[in-house]
C-alpha cells in the first residue's frame, strides 16, 4: 500500500467534497492559534510585570478591561460564521446532497465483526433480497438464491472498488455491533449501526489504492478491521466488476 | 443526637478514622482513595503505552507476571488491551478525578469555607464514601473474573457491551454504587451550602470554590439518575435478555443471536449515557476552576477580576451542559436540523468557558504574584485548559468532526482538559490545603521538582496526539501499525510512551513529599498563605466541629490589598484589620 498518501498532517484528499471539511479544519485552527497566542502572551507578560518583588504592591482596584467584551463578541461572531458559512452547508451537502439515483453507483456496505461486506447490485442495478436467517460463512450477506434480481449481484469482502468521477451512494448497516465506516482519503466517516440503514455518498477524483478503517471500537478485532478501497478509471473498474461477477 | 455522641476523644479508632462521620476525615478518605485510583488508572495506561509504542513485542521485566489471559510470553492480548482502555477511562473519571475533586476537596474544604461545623447529613456523607469504596472494589475485582474486566470502552456502547463477557456486569453494578454515592453526596452539598452558611455569608460573599461545588452538585444530582436507569436497562439486557438496546435481526459471529426479542435501539444507550457524561465533563472541570480561583486570588494578593461574571458563567455553563450531549453522536446518522441544534448549543457553551478563562487570566493584572508550588500548578492550568477548550471547537462543528471523530484528536482534546487541566488543579489544591489538613507544609523544592517535569511531559504526551488525530489515526486501536494511514505517525507513539513513563517517574517527588510532609513537614500556623476565606480562621488541623467559635462574616471572599489597611489580606471573619 502506497504510503505517500499519509503523513503527519491531514491525509491526501481525493474526494469532491473533502476540501470543504479540510478548509473548515484549517480555518478553525487559525482561529484557535490567534486566541491561544493572544491569551498566552498576555499571561506571560502579566506574570513578568506583576511578579512579587520588593517595593511592588498589588492593586485593590484594577482597571476595567473592555477587551474581553470585544473579544467575546468577536468569538461569538466567528462562531456564527463557522456554523452558517461552513458547518451547516457542509453537513447538508454530506447528508442531504445525494446525487440523482440514476447517475450514481449504488452499493451496500454491511459491517460485521471484523470485516466489511460490500454488495453491488450488478448490471440490473437492483439488489437481490437478503435475509439475516440465510447468513452463513459462505453467504455473509444472507442473499436469497431464489430471488432472480440477485443472480447478477456482486459481493466482496473488504474490497470496495469504485470508479473515478462517478458519485457513489452507499447504504451502510451492521450485522452485529456498532462500527464506523471511515475512508480517510475521502473525508468520509459514518457509524454503521445495527438496526439502522444510513445512506451516504461520495465521489472520487483520482485513482489509487487506499483503505477503509473502522473508527468505532467493535471488539477484539477492531484494530484489524481494515478494508481495501480501490479507485479505478471507469474502464478498469468495469473490467473488475465483470470479472467479479463471474467468480 | 448521634453528632453529639461522636464528640470528644473517647471514640474508638474505627469510628474516628474508618467509619467516621466527620467531613474532614471523610474528605481525606475520599482524597487518598481517589489518589490511589488515579495512580492505578495511570499504571493501566502506562501498560497500554507499551503495546502502542512497540506493538506485539514482549513487555520487558514485568511481562511474565501477568496471567495467560492477559499476556502470553509478555505479549499483550487484544482483549487485555481493551480491558485496560475501558478501565483506564472508568477509573480516571469515576474513581479518581471526581472523588478527589468533589468527594475530597468538596468534603474537606466546603464546610470550612462556609463556616459550618460539618456537612448537613454526616451519616449520609459516610454512606456516600462507603458506596464509592464498594464501587471501586467491584471495579478492581472485575479484572479477576472470567473474561476479565469490562472491555467495551468507558462508554460501554450497546450492543457490544450487552454481548460482552461478565466483566461488563461487574462494571454496571460498580457504576450503580458510584452513581448512588454521587447522588447522596450531591444532595448533602446542596443542603449544606444552602442551610449551614455562617452568619453574614450571603451567596454574593461565597468563595468561588463553593459556587463551583454548588453548581457541580446540581449537575451530579440531575445527570446521574438517567445513567442509573440506563445501567439498569443494560443490566436487564445482559441478564434477563430484554432488548432495550438490542435491535432485531442481529447476527453475531455468523450465527443469528438467539434469546433476544429484538426491537430495541442501540443509539438509545448513547443518548442516556451522554446525557450524563457530558455534564460529567463539567463535573470534572468546575471544581478545578473553583480550586484555582482560590489559589490565584491568594497568590496575586488582590481580588479576583470579575467575580460576578465568574459566578454567572459557571451557573450558565452548568445549565447549558444539559443540552449539548448529542455532539458526541454526530455520526450516528443525525440529520441537519438536530445536528444544527447541538452545534449551536455547543458553540454557545464555549462563550462562558472563554469568559471564565479570560477572567482568571485578567485577575493576574495588577497583582503581586507569588510563585508558590500551588500557584505554579494553578497558572499552568490556564493555558492547558485553554488548549483543551480550543481543541473542542473543531469537534463541536460536525463538518470538521467528520474527519476528527473517534481519532486521537479527541483523546488529545479531552486529556488537555482533564490531565494538565483538572489534575493540575487537583495537585494545586493538595499543595494549597495540605497545611490545613495536617498542620504541616509540603516541601517547596520537591513541589517544584514535581511541577516542571510534569508540565513539560504532559505536553509531550498530548500535543502529538492532536497531530495523530489530524492524520486520521483512530482511537482504541490495539495495534496502530495495521493501518497505512497510522504508520507515518508511529514514531510519535514511541515518543508519547516514553514521555508517559517519564511522567510516571516525575510523580515520585510528589509521593515522597506527600508522606514525608505528613510527619516531617514544616509546622504551620492556621493561616500560612495569609488567605482570607473562612477555612483559614480554623485551627490547622481543625478539630471536630471545626471552629473554636462560630465565625461571623463581614465581607466578600477576596479582600486582598485593601487600601488603607495594614495587612494585605482582610479575612472574611475579621471585623477590624490589625
Amino acid at each position: 500500500m502506497n504510503n505517500n498518501y499519509y503523513g503527519w498532517g491531514l491525509p491526501v484528499d481525493i474526494s469532491t467534497t473533502g476540501w470543504r471539511v479540510d478548509e473548515l479544519i484549517i480555518v478553525i485552527h487559525w482561529v484557535m492559534a490567534v486566541l491561544f497566542v493572544g491569551w498566552f502572551s498576555f499571561l506571560i507578560y502579566s506574570l513578568f510585570r506583576f511578579r512579587s518583588r520588593p517595593g511592588h504592591k498589588a492593586e485593590y482596584h484594577t482597571k476595567h478591561f473592555k477587551t474581553p467584551t470585544v473579544l467575546e463578541v468577536l468569538v461569538a461572531i466567528t462562531e456564527v460564521v463557522l456554523l452558517t458559512a461552513f458547518s451547516f452547508p457542509i453537513w447538508h451537502q454530506y447528508t442531504q446532497g445525494l446525487p440523482p439515483a440514476e447517475k450514481a453507483l449504488h452499493v451496500k456496505v454491511v459491517a460485521e465483526q471484523f470485516a466489511w461486506n460490500i454488495h453491488y447490485p450488478g448490471p440490473d442495478r437492483v439488489f437481490g433480497k437478503a435475509d439475516p436467517k440465510l447468513m452463513s460463512s459462505t453467504n455473509p450477506l444472507g442473499l436469497d438464491p431464489s430471488d432472480p434480481m440477485g443472480t447478477d449481484d456482486v459481493s466482496t469482502i473488504n474490497q470496495l472498488h469504485i470508479p473515478v468521477g462517478v458519485p457513489v451512494i452507499a447504504e451502510l448497516s451492521s450485522k452485529d455491533v456498532i462500527h464506523s465506516f471511515f475512508l480517510p482519503v475521502m473525508r468520509v466517516k459514518q457509524d454503521a449501526i445495527p438496526g439502522q440503514k444510513i445512506s451516504l455518498w461520495f465521489e472520487a477524483t483520482k485513482s489509487g489504492e487506499f483503505e477503509i478503517a473502522c473508527a468505532q471500537l467493535c471488539g477484539l478485532g477492531h484494530y484489524r478491521m481494515r478494508g481495501f478501497f480501490v479507485v479505478d478509471e471507469k474502464d478498469k473498474f468495469n473490467a473488475w466488476m465483470a470479472e467479479a461477477a463471474h467468480t | 443526637m448521634s453528632h453529639d455522641a461522636s464528640h470528644g476523644h473517647e471514640l474508638p479508632f474505627w469510628r474516628k478514622y474508618i467509619f467516621s462521620v466527620d467531613h474532614k476525615v471523610i474528605g481525606i478518605q475520599y482524597a487518598v482513595t481517589g489518589l490511589l485510583f488515579l495512580f492505578f488508572g495511570f499504571c493501566l495506561m502506562m501498560l497500554m503505552r507499551w503495546q502502542l509504542a512497540y506493538p506485539g513485542q514482549p513487555l520487558p521485566f514485568i511481562g511474565n507476571l501477568f496471567s495467560e489471559t492477559a499476556m502470553i510470553g509478555g505479549i499483550m492480548l487484544p482483549e487485555f488491551y481493551n480491558q485496560l482502555g475501558a478501565m483506564h477511562g472508568t477509573i480516571m473519571v469515576f474513581l479518581g478525578v471526581v472523588p478527589l475533586a468533589v468527594g475530597g476537596f468538596g468534603n474537606f474544604v466546603l464546610p470550612l469555607q462556609i463556616g459550618a461545623p460539618d456537612m448537613a447529613f454526616p451519616k449520609l456523607n459516610m454512606v456516600s464514601y462507603w458506596l464509592y469504596f464498594t464501587g471501586g472494589v467491584l471495579m478492581f475485582a472485575s479484572f479477576f473474573v472470567p473474561g476479565g474486566a469490562a472491555q467495551s470502552g468507558w462508554t460501554s456502547y450497546a450492543p457490544l457491551s450487552v454481548i460482552a463477557s461478565s466483566g461488563q456486569t461487574w462494571w454496571l453494578v460498580g457504576m450503580a454504587f458510584l452513581i448512588n454515592s454521587s447522588l447522596l453526596g450531591s444532595i448533602n452539598f446542596i443542603v449544606t451550602t444552602v442551610q449551614l452558611r455562617a452568619p453574614g455569608l450571603s451567596f454574593s460573599r461565597l468563595p468561588f470554590f463553593v459556587w463551583s461545588q454548588f453548581v457541580t452538585s446540581f449537575l451530579l444530582l440531575l445527570a446521574f439518575p438517567p445513567l442509573m436507569a440506563a445501567a439498569v436497562l443494560q443490566l436487564m439486557d445482559r441478564l434477563a435478555h430484554t432488548s432495550f438496546f438490542m435491535p432485531s435481526g442481529l447476527v453475531v459471529n455468523g450465527q443469528v443471536l438467539e434469546g433476544f426479542a429484538g426491537g430495541g435501539n442501540a443509539v438509545l444507550w448513547q443518548h442516556l449515557f451522554w446525557f450524563l457524561a457530558h455534564p460529567e465533563v463539567y463535573v470534572l472541570i468546575l471544581p478545578a476552576m473553583g480550586i484555582i480561583s482560590e489559589i490565584i486570588a491568594c497568590n496575586t494578593r488582590k481580588p479576583l477580576y470579575g467575580y460576578k461574571a465568574l459566578v454567572w458563567s459557571v451557573v450558565f455553563l452548568g445549565f447549558m451542559s444539559f443540552i449539548v450531549w448529542a455532539h458526541h453522536m454526530y455520526l450516528t446518522g443525525m440529520g441537519p436540523n438536530l445536528s444544527a441544534f447541538f452545534q449551536v448549543t455547543t458553540m454557545i457553551i464555549s462563550i462562558p468557558s472563554i469568559v471564565i478563562l479570560t477572567t482568571l487570566i485578567l485577575s493576574l493584572w495588577g497583582g503581586s504574584i507569588r510563585f508558590t508550588t500551588p500557584m505554579l500548578f494553578a497558572l499552568a492550568f490556564l493555558p492547558m485548559f485553554g488548549i483543551g477548550g480550543l481543541t473542542g471547537l473543531p469537534l463541536g462543528l460536525n463538518a470538521a468532526d467528520i474527519h476528527l471523530h473517534d481519532t486521537y484528536y479527541v483523546i488529545g482534546h479531552f486529556h488537555y482538559v482533564v490531565a494538565p487541566g483538572t489534575i493540575f488543579a487537583l495537585f494545586a489544591g493538595i499543595y494549597h490545603w495540605f497545611p490545613k489538613a495536617t498542620g504541616r507544609q509540603m516541601n517547596n523544592f520537591l513541589g517544584k521538582l514535581h511541577f516542571w517535569p510534569s508540565f513539560v511531559l504532559m505536553n509531550f504526551i498530548f500535543m502529538p496526539m492532536l497531530i495523530q488525530g489530524l492524520a486520521g489515526v483512530s482511537r482504541r486501536l490495539y495495534d496502530p501499525m495495521q493501518y497505512a494511514h497510522a504508520q507515518p505517525t508511529q514514531p510519535l507513539n514511541v515518543f508519547i510512551s516514553i514521555s508517559a513513563w517519564c511522567l510516571g517517574l516525575a510523580q515520585i517527588p510528589f509521593i515522597v513529599n506527600f508522606f514525608w510532609s505528613i510527619f516531617k513537614g514544616k509546622k504551620t500556623d492556621q493561616n500560612p498563605w495569609q488567605a482570607t476565606t473562612l477555612e483559614w480562621t480554623a485551627p490547622s488541623p481543625p478539630p471536630h466541629g471545626n471552629f473554636v467559635k462560630e465565625p461571623v462574616v463581614y465581607r466578600g471572599p477576596y479582600e486582598y490589598s485593601v487600601p488603607g489597611q495594614k495587612n494585605d489580606f482582610w479575612p472574611q471573619a475579621m471585623k477590624e484589620n490589625n
